[in-house]
């Protein structure tokens, strides 16, 4: 038997208020890091140590310039969900856990939009 | 009383071997935390890439010293692993691999396939450079 309102069972969202929302979309975004992590680890070895002009050029390169784009929004969108699965795990204290979460969602932010923003810069020759 | 070895026991992390379904486990969520910070340093190259030669200057020597290249390397092996574990979690999701067996074999096949991928990537990248 179950205790829940039969409106709370077909709405689905669970204790969380969220339903599967937070668990889909972190395997939606590992599904599209598969291929562009493949595309990371490689030029991260191929371009890590490259010179200013060899880093210059390759970003430069439409391709390499987008992938870079979908890699920063896509990888800081999936840290995101992994690092608040984490302190939800291990930080107890309320107002620390979501001062925490929020300092992650907002940092994640500016990074991506940091890194976004230099990809096209290079890539657009400004 | 004789101890009974059958019985489960819970494991108290300080004296505990954990098991390496476990120690993968874990790994998992540590690299995970790891490629968060690599992120700060890769959009860090980035920046200082579009800010120019000069600041590149600065990232480059870091990149190219000893301890930039051991970070280099460390960052890549955290990044596959982390895909291969996260690959694997994506197979559970969907029903598949369950069991001790089957956890067991696909714990040894996470951990060589992110070797194996950190050792290609780097053979490779060395040898497009290198020509």
């Amino acid at each position: 038997m179950s205790l829940r309102t039969p409106l709370a069972a077909a709405r689905g969202l669970g204790s969380a208020k969220e339903g599967v929302d937070h668990w889909w979309k972190q395997r939606l975004t590992a599904i599209a890091l598969v291929p562009l992590l493949l595309w990371l680890g490689f030029s991260v070895a191929l371009m890590g140590t490259a010179d200013y002009y060899t880093v210059v050029d390759w970003l430069a390169h439409p391709v390499n310039a987008g992938l870079m784009v979908l890699v920063l929004a896509v990888g800081f969108w999936h840290g995101v969900l992994g690092l608040q699965e984490v302190i939800e795990d291990y930080v107890a204290t309320e107002w620390k856990k979501i001062t925490l979460i929020i300092a992650i969602q907002f940092a994640a932010v500016v990074l991506a939009l940091a890194g976004i923003f230099a990809v096209l810069r290079i890539s657009l020759g400004a | 009383m004789a101890a009974d070895r059958d019985r489960p026991l819970s494991p108290h992390l300080q004296v505990y071997r954990l098991p390496l379904n476990a120690i993968t486990s874990i790994t998992h969520r540590i690299t995970g935390i790891a490629l968060a910070l690599g992120a700060v340093l890769l959009v860090a190259m980035l920046v200082a890439a579009a800010d120019g030669s000069q600041a590149y200057r600065v990232a480059y020597d870091l990149a190219a010293s000893w301890a930039g290249r051991v970070i280099l390397l460390a960052f890549t092996l955290a990044l596959y692993y982390h895909l291969c574990a996260g690959v694997r979690h994506l197979f559970w999701d969907a029903g598949y691999g369950y069991g001790l067996d089957a956890a067991r074999r696909g714990s040894w096949a996470i951990i060589v396939a992110a070797i194996a991928l950190t050792v290609s990537t780097w053979a490779l990248a060395l040898t497009v450079n290198g020509s």
